[in-house]
């Protein structure tokens, strides 16, 4: 039968010869895999064993997770994380691209008006509810592709199950990256004087020290003013140093 | 079109131009416009200026096209440049090759959306219209993958609350003019125009820096035009931007350059599920779109009907809808114990009501007028059926025994009338108590569109002459509050002859509003009138539910489809349908009488609809007889003061959770499905398990059973209750400080289908008061001050506005805020108040 196909594409013009209608006699069965010698026949099984054996000093492969940290590569697919510029607004603008990106209906998001009371991204919006349904998340990573802003990354950690459904329904504050050091949680002002272009272009390295005295007096007992309070204070000097 | 069509009977041989879109063949009526043409070839021209309902501007050169055209030799030339296909109309001969055909009609698209693309900012994740934005889709359809512009695109401060509604971000504007034009022909609101030349051209409103005007000049004199409560950008006519229509501009916006502050940042478009509806808020009809996402309406859109509101609706149908999903909504019945309401199960609450309702001595039914047709046969049915009687009226306002004849001989069971079709083509409409702009917004919409585009002449019977009538170039017959059957008998009569001539015209209209009803005689009047000059009459109310209601039959002396009570034959008709032995014969009483004998004692329980106290022409006595009454059914969406006065409460859905049928004022039936999800019954099933409850039978429990009934029952071909001829009642006697009180609604007020949407708000007109130069100096008061306007009573203090009232008059709006008129005063249209220079000096506006 394959001989016979061979022979009909190989007709000339590419036309299928049609004239060989009749059916060929079947063919005995013969094998594929090319003939040993007696001498290999009779070694063979020791070979076996010479797997076995190299593999009893070569280096162990088993990981002890979750004993030890399970390791994975960088740019493994994980749990999500929504970033935060190095003054600690959010980059998250609500744009729901992500969501409309999602093949598994996985992310809700909903968005709302930045005021000057209640600045959490640079620019006119941010988004006021962000959900990541990961009993639907595919770990695709298209969200992360279409995000205009880069806020939303995957990070590594692949360690999610849990007891509920609701549970596993993450919330703005559970993906939110945790605050570096320095950095001034949002609510507060842009940085005096920069657009959301700028943020983007990355010219916003630190909190001012107009922002921490905002949020100094807004909110007096935010933990993330002591930090934030020295980095800016080092951040005006390098500015003026630098001038 | 009517010229055309009355030249020839087969306009499309004879008219026709035939030329070729692309090669392909077509015949069009003259003066199609090449766009037009293609658009019917299924050929699609990228666009932005073009609107079909506006004129054509050829503002954004999208949709240019490479145009051969016969010269004078009669060979086919090339036009040297692309031609702009929505300002061309098409030529015999034509030949015209669009980007499918043509590489330099596509060549021109991809420039001019290059062009246009330079200085739009790129940020449709962040704009309302990403996602539905035709910008976008055309620049993927006929744009380049990727820009060459490496400079740095022009930027303005954003964005420009052109009113708490309204706003403007100038830099997404690609200068279509969609909006400007659409202000100038279609609503006739000065709004923002474009500014400045070339590369600086911008959209904007009246800005002294930009226009060049003498920024010292003085601050433009506010009072006496009508500005909006709320904050507000000044219009190119340099007055405090007010329109209630401003919303289609955001709709009609090409880009994201105009967005409401109501839907702003709320969702995208694809997260939303769409839903056609019929507008709540007017007897139109208006087609609208709601959309949703997870059970929550985020946003109304003008639906499209050519026949009804073609695009436009009235900022009120757009965004007055977060009622429907108030905090205040009634989620489960509650039943009064102990003095409390608590909540109850449906079979409790309903077994407490029967019982309730078996025990009164009497019951009277108060639907209101917010039902929908299915909702008002139930009524109607059940008051008869379950509680043997005619005492039910769904007027929620003042009104008459001259109304009810009026509507029993002119309207119910009248079917599709009037239409707004009728009045494009109409030679004189009348208008006779009705404010089209505040009363029925698309109304006015399409007189003012009859009215400069045709050759419709709008005359109106009101007290001074409006700034909706001016705008529809209309006349201005002066009628004081309560002479109104004394000037529609001299139309009648001659006396004034030209407004005669122009109604005995062929194709003449009147529309009468429901006001008409206070004013004895008046509606007898215009009877009178449309019986001499052969005028067409329709009765325009301002809800959406009472033509439905009139025709379903929750009048005291009608039943369904117009029929008489009075008639034995009409009910001999219904009972039949209703498979009764008899119905109750003897007349009902109206709302005031159902009040009155509640009040007395004579009727033992009340079942109340949607009626809002506050309407009523004496809320007062209103709450009174509902403290009194014995026994106190409500059906209601959101808590009311006449649910605090219950003793059950049913909760029904609103229209947005309920599939239902609105009956415009023309008489078209305008059915419409359930958007949202809901466990909320609509009035006919709760009103269905009630008479069961009662042991009787409605059969109202399905859309589909109504309808079957209602099909089965159609209009009444018996005779009809005749003509009222009510003889106006005397002038009333007015001594000096004397006025006698002129008031209508204003589109918005401080009704409830507005609550919990404070950007709608804002655009409400600020209250005053208005009254003549003479007037005003009798009570030795000037423009600006405040006025003191009391009965005995209460008083409304607010700023005076010296318009062209006649003497002795006093215009006040009916309920905005700081001005109840019917709660404070207890006063309607007609009566006599007391005006004076405001003794505390404060205006309450």
């Amino acid at each position: 039968m394959a001989d016979n196909s061979i022979e009909k594409k190989a007709g000339p013009g590419g036309e299928v010869q049609r004239s060989g209608r009749e059916v060929a006699a079947p063919q005995p069965y013969q094998s594929l895999i090319p003939k040993r010698s007696p001498l290999e026949d009779a070694l063979g099984p020791a070979a076996g064993f010479g797997v076995t054996i190299k593999n009893f000093f070569s280096k162990t492969v088993t990981e002890q997770y979750p004993r030890e940290p399970a390791r994975v590569k960088p740019r493994f697919h994980g749990r999500h994380q929504l970033n935060r510029y190095p003054d600690g607004l959010e980059k998250c603008i609500g744009c729901e691209l992500c969501a409309w990106a999602c093949p598994a209906d996985a992310i809700y998001v909903e968005a709302a008006d930045n005021t000057a009371d209640q600045q959490f991204s640079p620019g006119e919006r941010y988004g006021r509810v962000y959900q990541i349904n990961y009993l639907r998340c595919i770990f695709c990573g298209l969200c992360i592709e279409a995000c205009p802003t880069r806020a939303l990354t995957m990070t590594n950690e692949f360690e999610l199950a849990g007891p509920t459904r609701e549970g596993l329904i993450y919330e703005k504050q559970d993906l939110l990256a945790p605050m570096t050091d320095g950095m001034l949680a949002a609510p507060h002002p842009m940085v005096e004087g920069t657009t959301d272009t700028d943020y983007y272009r990355g010219e916003v390295t630190a909190p001012t020290p107009a922002q921490v005295d905002w949020v100094g007096e807004h909110r007096p007992d935010d933990p993330s003013l002591t930090g934030a309070r020295s980095r800016a204070g080092a951040a005006a000097n390098q500015g003026q140093e630098t001038r | 079109m009517t010229v055309t069509a009355s030249k020839s009977a087969t306009p499309a041989v004879q008219d026709g131009v035939t030329f070729s879109i692309d090669g392909i063949e077509t015949t069009v009526p003259k003066g199609t416009l090449v766009i037009r043409a293609a658009e019917q070839l299924g050929i699609q021209i990228p666009r932005f200026c073009d609107h079909p309902l506006l004129a054509p501007a050829g503002a954004c050169r999208q949709c240019l096209v490479e145009v051969w055209a016969p010269g004078r030799d009669g060979n086919l030339a090339k036009m040297p440049k692309p031609q702009a296909s929505c300002t061309l109309t098409a030529t015999p001969g034509m030949e015209v090759r669009t980007q499918r055909t043509s590489a330099e009609a596509d060549k021109a698209q991809h420039g001019v959306m290059e062009l246009l693309l330079i200085n739009h900012p790129l940020d449709c994740p962040v704009c309302d219209k990403g996602g539905e934005c035709p910008l976008q889709n055309q620049a993927m359809s006929n744009g380049r993958g990727s820009t060459r512009f490496v400079d740095i695109k022009r930027t303005f401060p954003k964005p420009i609350a052109v009113s708490t509604q309204i706003l403007l971000d100038r830099e997404r504007c690609i200068l279509c003019q969609r909006c400007t034009r659409f202000s100038r022909e279609i609503a006739g609101d000065p709004f923002i125009d474009l500014q400045k030349r070339g590369a600086m051209q911008q959209i904007g409103r009246f800005d002294a820096e930009i226009l060049g005007f003498d920024d010292t000049a003085p601050e433009p004199v506010l009072l006496g035009t009508e500005i909006p409560v709320g904050p507000a950008e000044i219009d190119e006519d340099g007055e405090a931007f007010a329109s209630y229509f401003s919303g289609n501009t955001v709709q009609i916006c090409p880009v994201g350059a105009l967005t409401s502050a109501a839907y702003r940042f709320r969702a995208r478009p694809f997260d939303l599920v769409s839903t056609p509806g019929v507008s709540e808020h007017d007897s139109n009809g208006s087609a609208i779109r709601v959309d949703h996402r997870r059970g929550v309406v985020l946003r109304r859109l003008s639906g499209e009907d050519a026949e009804v509101n073609e695009e436009w609706i009235s900022d009120k149908d757009r965004f007055g809808f977060a009622w429907q999903s108030a905090a205040d909504r009634i989620t489960s019945p509650l039943v009064r114990e102990d003095g409390e309401l608590r909540p109850a199960s449906w079979a409790e609450a309903l077994e407490v009501a029967a019982h309730g309702l078996e025990q009164a001595s009497g019951v009277g039914v108060l639907p209101g007028g917010r039902v929908t047709l299915e909702d008002a046969y139930a009524y109607g049915k059940f008051a008869r059926l379950a509680l043997g009687t005619n005492d039910v009226d769904h007027r929620a306002r003042p009104h008459s025994a001259e109304e009810s004849d009026f509507l029993a001989h002119a309207v119910a069971g009248t079917g599709l009338g009037v239409t707004f079709t009728d009045l494009e083509h109409a030679p004189a409409v009348l208008l006779a108590g009705l404010e089209a702009e505040e009363e029925a917004g698309v109304l006015y919409l399409r007189l003012r569109k009859a009215a400069t585009k045709g050759r419709t002449r709008v005359l109106a019977v009101a007290p001074f002459a409006s700034r909706g009538l001016e705008r529809m170039n209309g006349t201005l017959i002066a009628a004081a509050p309560g002479t109104e059957p004394e000037v529609l008998d001299a139309i009648t009569k001659g006396k004034l002859s030209e407004p005669n001539e122009q109604l005995s015209a062929e194709g003449a209209v009147i529309l009468v509003g429901e006001r008409l009803a206070a004013v004895p005689g008046a509606l007898s009047a215009v009877l009178r009138l449309a019986d001499r000059t052969g005028a067409r009459l329709a009765w325009v109310p301002r809800r959406a539910g009472e033509r439905g209601a009139v025709d379903a039959g929750v009048l005291p002396g009608l039943l369904p489809g117009g029929r008489p009570v009075a008639d034995p034959a009409a009910r001999v008709d219904v009972a039949a349908a209703w498979e009764v032995e008899h119905l109750p014969a003897e007349p009902g009483r109206d709302l005031d009488g159902i009040i009155a004998a509640a009040a007395s004692g004579d009727l033992g329980a009340l079942v109340v609809g949607g009626v809002d106290l506050r309407d009523l022409a004496d809320p007062a006595a209103a709450r009174a007889a509902l403290d009194a009454v014995g026994f106190l059914v409500s059906l209601e969406v959101r808590s009311s003061e006449v649910t605090e006065r219950a003793d059950v409460v049913l909760p029904v859905a609103p229209p947005v959770e309920k599939p239902g049928t609105f009956v415009s004022w023309e008489g078209r039936r305008r059915p419409f499905p359930q958007a949202l999800t809901s466990t909320a019954m609509p009035d006919h099933r709760v009103l269905d398990a009630l008479a069961d409850e009662l042991g009787v039978t409605l059969g109202t429990r399905t859309m589909a059973a109504v309808h079957a009934e209602l099909d089965a029952l159609g209009s009444w071909d018996g005779s009809r209750i005749g003509a009222p001829a009510v003889s106006a009642g005397p002038a009333p006697a007015i001594d000096a400080g004397q006025a006698v009180l002129a008031t209508w609604h204003l589109l918005l007020d401080t009704g409830r289908l507005q609550d919990g949407e404070p950007f709608l708000a804002g655009t409400a007109k600020r209250p005053v008061a208005r009254a003549s130069a003479a007037t005003a100096a009798g009570i030795g008061l000037t423009a600006g001050q405040p006025v003191e306007v009391s009965t005995d009573a209460g008083a409304i203090v607010l700023p005076l506005v010296i318009d062209d009232l006649p003497d002795h008059v006093i215009w006040l709006p009916t309920a905005a805020p700081g001005c109840q008129v019917r709660d404070t005063l207890h006063a309607v249209a007609g009566d006599v108040v007391r005006i004076a220079a405001a003794t505390t000096g404060e205006v309450t506006a």
